[in-house]
């Protein structure tokens, strides 16, 4: 039986005071790039930023990042995951990333998408924001703004909704 | 979404849908090539032995670029410096190939089949990079994502190939690949160089070069192999030129945005003139850079399927 775990107003809360906090952080948002991880990440980073400006009055670059060939388990998969593009639309050398997804849950994302971003620059600071934290790391990374921690067991599966492919905003767990 | 077979072989063999999702993955590759660190660990740990029969420089060169590009290592074999000329087997060269770990073989030689009978004989994933007259699958895919990429897709494009049809593996593998998409295919030249029974894969054929560029989109001219010269396929390079060649004049027949391609080398002089192949409608050094992309694409996929 799926179960609503944060609905419409609940998610809007969370990017707002995500948002915020990003400021409260940078003190700005000057030197800062929003980055989401394909495919998840990419449309709560577009969110974010659109919340940002609301706030700041600015406009912030938004790129978007797919980690499919830095995966560690390329080997040991029966599929070849599906490669999507990587545009980031600024340079990121001496600039702060924030690596945005969806779902924070073993790390090892976490882990591809630094490798593929120091790939493309030095950046001054790499930050993560996700919306979800749901626990179970595999790694050592910790995020640094979330929108919501939920426990969770491994059986179960955790889905972000938002608005914009034909869906109301949700987080449903399974 | 994974390929069906282990190999690439020829493009007869690929479905509508694997050929697209080989130009999704090559779009991935392209946005690697334009970095500063144009390299991913995709294939980290991984062979890739270039086994080339027959002399090529660019397609060699284009396989073994996009093969560092995934990090795999790359042993190219020319049969020129190897125990080929002391008399070894196809068949044991590529056993001896596998037993020093290669996970993938990319073959060329002048026998058409020669990838089919490799990839049946071996359990490394086999790409054909050109078997005698049959195909180019590699070619073919970097063509089609070259006019997607200018045209923005394949489906109801009129392509027009120009020239030695009959032996060339380019022209086969795209007749396939451009019917397969739902392109209008025309081929041109002289009627030595087109047998009449290629009608049967659902292309218009011409001998008269101006009817034939009439309207198209895509020019795609094919080397005139100059040893085919003094046999009877056509009576001299200039002759053929005045009849065949691709011209300024010639290119206006065509839709006004056609863009221009040739697999390379090129004749300049012979089947195209020098100021079409410089001009700016010419997409030619997109093909090479679109090559590593849509190779590494390749590579990528093949090594996903385990038997």
């Amino acid at each position: 039986m799926p179960k609503e775990l944060l609905d419409k107003k609940d998610i809007e809360r969370a990017i707002t005071r995500m948002a915020h906090e990003i400021i409260e952080k940078n003190k700005g948002i000057r030197s800062i790039c929003l980055v989401g991880i394909q495919q998840g990440g990419v449309h709560l980073a577009n969110r974010l930023s659109a919340k940002l400006k609301e706030i700041e009055g600015s406009d912030i670059p938004v790129g978007i990042l797919d980690i499919s060939l830095y995966r560690d388990d390329l080997n040991v998969r029966k599929e070849q995951p599906v490669v999507r593009r990587t545009q980031v639309p600024c340079e990121i050398n001496d600039r702060k990333v924030v690596l945005v997804d969806d779902v924070l849950f073993t790390g090892r994302s976490i882990r591809a998408a630094m490798d593929a971003i120091i790939d493309l620059g030095r950046p001054s600071a790499i930050q993560l924001a996700v919306l979800v934290d749901r626990g179970h790391r595999e790694l050592p990374i910790k995020a640094d703004f979330v929108g919501k921690n939920i426990p969770t067991s491994m059986e179960e599966t955790v889905t972000v909704h938002l608005a914009g492919d034909g869906t109301e905003d949700r987080v449903v767990l399974e | 979404m994974n390929l069906r077979s282990k190999d690439l072989i020829s493009i007869k063999d690929l479905s509508a849908e694997e050929i697209g999702h080989i130009l999704e993955t090559a779009a991935g590759f392209k946005d690697v090539l334009g970095r500063d660190i144009k390299k991913v660990p995709a294939l980290r740990g991984k062979t890739t032995v270039n086994l080339f029969y027959e002399p090529s420089t660019r397609t060699r060169t284009s396989f073994e670029v996009a093969a560092k590009r995934l990090s795999t290592d790359v042993i190219n074999i020319a049969t020129s410096t190897s125990s080929v000329v002391k008399g070894e087997t196809l068949l044991d060269t590529a056993k001896t190939v596998l037993a020093l770990g290669a996970d993938i073989v990319v073959i060329r030689h002048k026998c058409s089949g020669t990838p089919h009978f490799l990839a049946r004989n071996i359990d490394a994933s086999v790409v054909n990079a050109g078997d005698g007259t049959n195909e180019h699958p590699t070619q073919a895919l970097l063509d089609l994502f070259t006019m997607k990429e200018f045209k923005g897709g394949i489906q109801g494009l009129d392509v027009a190939i120009v020239g030695d049809i009959l032996h060339s593996r380019v022209a086969k593998s795209n007749i396939y690949a451009l019917t397969k998409l739902g392109a209008k295919v025309r081929l041109i030249g002289p009627p030595t160089f087109i047998p009449d029974c290629l009608k049967d894969l659902g292309v218009d054929i011409y001998t008269d070069m101006n009817a034939g560029l009439e309207g198209v989109d895509v020019i795609m001219m094919l080397r005139i192999q100059l040893e085919r010269q003094g046999k009877g396929f056509f009576p001299s390079t200039h002759e053929y030129f005045r009849n065949w060649g691709l011209t300024a004049a010639r290119v206006g027949r065509a839709k006004k945005d056609a863009i221009i391609m040739h697999p390379g080398p090129m004749n300049r002089g012979i089947e195209i003139a020098s100021e079409v192949a410089d001009s700016s409608r010419s997409v030619i050094l997109d093909q090479v850079t679109n090559g590593i992309a849509v190779r590494m694409a390749v590579l990528y996929l093949v090594s996903g399927v385990r038997g």
